[in-house]
């Protein structure tokens, strides 16, 4: 457990939205998909993710129905919009420069300043 | 764990949140479903996987709670939280809750009053299915029309699926006991088929019913009158009555929502038009000339067809008529109205007065919108730490104003409701006014959903403009700033728009004021005035004697039986007869002429005395003093010379002065030379507001008029009276249905137009009274608030009440000043327009004008009393700890 890393605040949003990009999932799904992407680095409490998921769907950036699940059980689905993607490609974007700032910031030798 | 899911289910039921809930619930057991299964399938035994899935879920409660706020399906509880905040705050200051309630009623009252009265008389005057292709045919502005032209329109026309026609009359009626006369409709064959009337009992009158004059003797009656005067007989249905002495049959009873298609006009039952001649005593129906025949054609269009096309389609057909009837038709120029409102010529003025009285309406209510705006700033900027507080502690503005708004709306929709129920009392009370006794004429304006949804929309929209005045002060409230320093006073520019706008509200304030109470003076005292006649303790009676088949020496033989019948009851001092009162709405002028006069043409005409023919003892049973010579007697008749009795106008315009006129001769129309025998006060003739008019009395005798009315005077019970003159009369000839009235009742359609003007003009100034007061005490309470640290200051530094309301409330005393004496001002000069609808209003009257400076005063005291209070009751130490 020590190894895993915590979650920035408003990451989780990010994620949720990665993991759906790659095909529809459900609640459970998400997690495992989050889990498996990011090599089981990040600690998300499982019950954290759905107030994430209603907020993204009342934004209209996620849409969900029902369907069943590959364990043959009645789960919700979740799936990008056409708005959840394009919010999607901007959040990567924006991460990437923040995370390119930071780190190159962290890089930072002596005698370079 | 099955008791618990019951719980859980029988809670969720309790606060039943709806199928989100159920959905969002199921979806997170789903997820601990599928975790357990995997968990299973690492080697765990169900129970176990189960138990461990629900543990890493980890807060199931807390998760469900967030991500239904997230799921904003919490706006209920909000709203509930809300309405439970406001009220709590309305309740510490009832006085400001209560003056914008009471004024939001006033504004919302008067606006759904009106627009129930516009409602029930322009946009459904008449109730009836598919009205909006319903048209009346207006010729010249008016409808009247003559049958022989009405049956060339309908059978020639091609614009009109079917083109019926009415007429207004009266008629007697003996259905067993109590014959009297009422008021009915003649209508065509149609009418009914054309309107869309259903019976309620038996049939209605069908075209194929008329075969000519008099072929249709059969009644249909209304609802109203079977209810009332048949007690809701279902046997009525083929009685034989007599009406006007012949019989007819009783073939049904219209629906119990037709009230007949004039809207101020509710017939009791209705005959055959072809059957007039048996109405009115003589046969006019089929002479193209006489235009009284008919009240109104009215039909539905074609569908496709314009009213233009329509109309273009009568007028040639009028064309043609004029030419094929030169003799009789002239100016044949139809036009299509609106039914129901006796075509444009009534129809134009009542839309053009309603529109008005709406706009005002609407303005009265923006004007308590303004004010109340103002009253709920002042209450903001006094709450501005309450704000400040709860932006500090990290509540949204959004949330704070949300919150602001509930409490507007909360308090516009208690007012409406108030407003409303207020309203429809009103309505109810109108619907149910008759104020000419003698007409079958009112307001049928009971309130429907058109109204109610209108008084609602209103209170909603007013709430939300005056709920959002205060939201710049909150948005542009800095937490910091506020709880640092305490609200910062603003200093103020020198006159505001809204002090305008005050002073303007207490002037119209003012103008309402003193001419309502002008015309209250002037209805009070014309109450008691001299008409020139006394119509307490009299009564009269009129009857048509044509109509019950006199003719011509016949007429004022039964007359004279009729005052001999009248005067043998008990207790009865005097009868006199007459062809019509004076202010019975009713005048006939005739032209006389100075005795040198030999051109006897209307331009050299000496006067146009309103003209009255009479029985010897008319003038005492009228209590009309005679002032010199003396009154009729039966010898005046056609044997004997021609003479008059005339008023002192008469007098002066004719012969110059009343010394002169007595024994001299006039001259009427036909040459007749007529001496003066005798002159009368003057007294009012036609109605009470007018200018003096001259009067002329003729002896029945030598002038016979079908008109009869009968003044009956008793000091005795006039209801006894009256019971007592229809028996008599009855066993004198059961076909006179009489009509019978006490004199004074019948004065109230001559003080009609005075009482209108004093009730609207009183409401009117109670709503500008309404306004004037929040305006004053929105301003007053916002100026104390604003500076109640200085007013602290100034108690600490030892200032008098006298200076601290001075400085607290100098300002609204100057406005409401200034107001008053421009208001005062103006309405003393409105008051002159008004002495033309009111008898005897004039300005110039100390108790008037007492009584506005005494009401203005009044109202500013009220205004400014809470503020004033407020003011004085600083106290220093706790507003110094304060800040």
């Amino acid at each position: 457990m020590s190894d895993q890393a915590e979650l920035l605040p408003g990451t989780l949003d990010l994620l949720i939205l990665k993991a759906v990009s790659l095909g529809p999932l459900h609640g459970y799904g998400v997690l495992l998909r989050i889990g498996q992407i990011s090599g089981r680095a990040l600690l998300i409490e499982q019950g954290a993710l759905y107030p994430a998921l209603f907020r993204l769907v009342r934004q209209g950036l996620l849409k969900a129905s029902w369907g069943t699940s590959d364990n043959n059980r009645r789960a919700k689905f979740y799936e990008l919009t056409a708005a959840g993607r394009k919010r999607l490609r901007a959040e990567v974007e924006g991460w990437n420069r923040l995370a390119e700032a930071i780190a190159s910031a962290l890089a930072a030798q002596p005698e370079e300043v | 764990m099955k008791l618990l899911s019951y719980l859980r289910s029988l809670t969720g039921r309790i606060f039943h949140r709806s199928q989100t809930e159920a959905e969002m619930e199921e979806e997170l057991s789903s997820h601990i479903q599928h975790r357990a299964d995997d968990l299973e399938r690492s080697g765990l035994d169900p129970a176990e996987a189960l138990r461990r899935a629900r543990l890493e879920f980890g807060g199931h409660e807390h998760y469900r709670e967030e991500s239904y706020q997230q799921l904003a399906g919490n706006f209920l509880e909000t709203l509930a939280l809300d309405v439970r905040y406001s009220l709590r705050v309305l309740r510490k200051s009832p006085g400001f809750a209560a003056a914008a309630v009471l004024t939001l009623a006033l504004a919302i009252g008067a606006n759904a009053v009106v627009f129930g009265v516009l409602n029930a008389l322009i946009l459904r005057p008449l109730n009836l299915p598919q009205e909006q292709t319903l048209w009346g045919i207006d010729h010249d502005g008016i409808g009247f029309e003559s049958y022989p032209t009405y049956r060339d329109l309908r059978d020639r026309n091609h614009s009109f699926e079917a083109l019926a026609a009415y007429n207004i009359d009266q008629a007697g009626l003996d259905a067993g006991k109590d014959p009297s006369r009422y008021w009915m409709y003649e209508v065509t064959g149609n009418y009914f088929e054309v309107l869309g009337v259903q019976p309620y009992l038996g049939r209605l009158i069908h075209s194929s019913d008329e075969h000519g004059p008099n072929s249709a003797p059969y009644i249909v009656l209304s609802y109203g009158f079977w209810h009332s005067h048949f007690q809701d007989d279902r046997s009525v249905v083929g009685r034989t009555v007599r009406m006007n002495k012949h019989p007819f049959t009783i073939v049904g009873v219209a629906g119990p929502e037709f009230h007949g298609s004039s809207a101020f006009f509710t017939p009791d039952f209705y005959i055959p038009l072809v059957n007039q001649e048996q109405v009115r005593g003589e046969n006019q129906l089929e002479q193209r000339k006489n235009r009284r025949a008919i009240f109104e054609s009215l039909g539905h269009l074609k569908p496709g067809v314009t009213r233009a096309q329509a109309m273009a389609d009568l007028d040639a057909i009028g064309a043609d008529l004029e030419k094929a009837y030169p003799q009789d038709v002239t100016h044949m120029n139809f036009t299509l109205a609106r039914p129901g409102l006796g075509g444009d010529f009534l129809g134009r003025p009542i839309r053009a007065f309603m529109t008005g009285l709406m706009l005002l309406a609407v303005l009265i209510l923006l004007a308590a919108c303004a004010n109340l705006g103002s009253l709920f700033g002042a209450r903001a900027a006094d709450r501005s730490r309450e704000v400040a507080l709860r932006l500090a502690l990290g509540s949204s503005r959004t949330r704070i104003l949300r919150q602001l708004l509930t409490e507007a709306l909360l308090i516009s929709l208690v007012g409406g409701v108030v407003g409303l129920w207020a309203s429809v009392a009103l309505l109810q009370r109108l619907s149910a006014w008759h104020p000419f006794p003698r007409f079958p004429m009112n307001l049928p304006v009971t309130p429907d959903s058109n109204v109610y949804a209108v008084a609602v929309i209103l209170a909603v929209v007013s709430g939300v403009l005056f709920g959002l005045v205060p939201v710049r002060q909150v948005l542009r409230t800095d937490p910091y700033e506020v709880v640092k320093a305490g609200s910062t006073p603003t200093v103020g520019r020198r006159i505001t728009i809204r002090d305008a706008l005050l002073v303007l509200q207490i002037a119209l304030c003012g103008v309402l004021v003193t001419s309502s109470m002008v015309a209250l003076r002037g209805l009070a005292r014309s109450l008691h005035g001299n008409y020139g006649f006394d119509p307490h303790d009299a009564v009269l009676v009129q009857a048509e004697l044509s109509t019950a088949g006199y003719r011509g020496d016949q007429v004022p033989a039964m007359q004279k039986r009729m005052i001999e019948t009248l005067s043998a009851i008990p207790g009865v001092s005097s009868v006199g007869m007459v062809s019509y009162p004076p202010l019975a709405m009713d005048a006939r002028g005739t032209y006389v002429f100075k005795d040198q006069t030999t051109d006897l043409i209307p331009a050299n005409a000496a006067a146009l005395p309103s003209t009255y023919y009479i029985s010897p003892e008319y003038l005492t049973a009228a209590r009309t003093s005679l002032l010199a010579g003396r009154a009729f007697t039966w010898h005046d008749d056609k044997n004997a010379p021609r003479v008059g009795i005339i008023n002192q106008e008469f007098a002066r315009k004719v012969f110059g002065s009343p010394a002169a006129a007595m024994g001299a001769f006039f001259k009427l129309r036909d040459g007749t030379r007529v001496q003066v025998v005798g002159m009368v006060e003057n007294g009012k003739y036609f109605m009470l507001a007018e200018d003096q008019d001259s009067a002329l009395f003729l002896p029945n005798l030598q002038s016979p008029s079908n008109e009869t009315w009968m003044v009956v005077r008793s000091g005795d019970d006039l209801q006894q009276l009256t019971a007592a003159i229809r028996g008599r009369l009855r066993d004198l000839d059961a076909g006179l249905f009489p009509y019978i009235q006490p004199w004074n009742k019948e004065m109230d359609g001559a003080l009609f137009p005075s009482r209108l003007a004093t009730v609207s003009l009183g409401v009117l100034g109670l709503m500008g009274a309404m306004l004037s007061i929040t305006g004053i005490f929105g301003m007053a309470a916002y100026s104390v608030s604003k500076r109640l640290r200085e007013l602290g200051i100034r108690i600490a530094l030892g200032a008098q009440r006298r200076g601290v309301l001075t400085a607290a409330l100098g300002r609204a005393f100057k406005l409401l000043a200034i107001g008053s004496v421009a208001g005062l001002g103006l309405g003393i000069l409105a008051s002159r327009v008004l002495a033309f609808i009111v008898y005897l209003a004039t300005p110039r009257d100390p108790l008037v004008l007492a009584g506005v400076v005494l009401a203005m005063a009044l109202l500013g005291l009220l205004a400014t009393w809470i503020p004033a209070q407020r003011a004085l009751s600083v106290d220093p130490l706790m507003l110094l700890r304060e800040e």
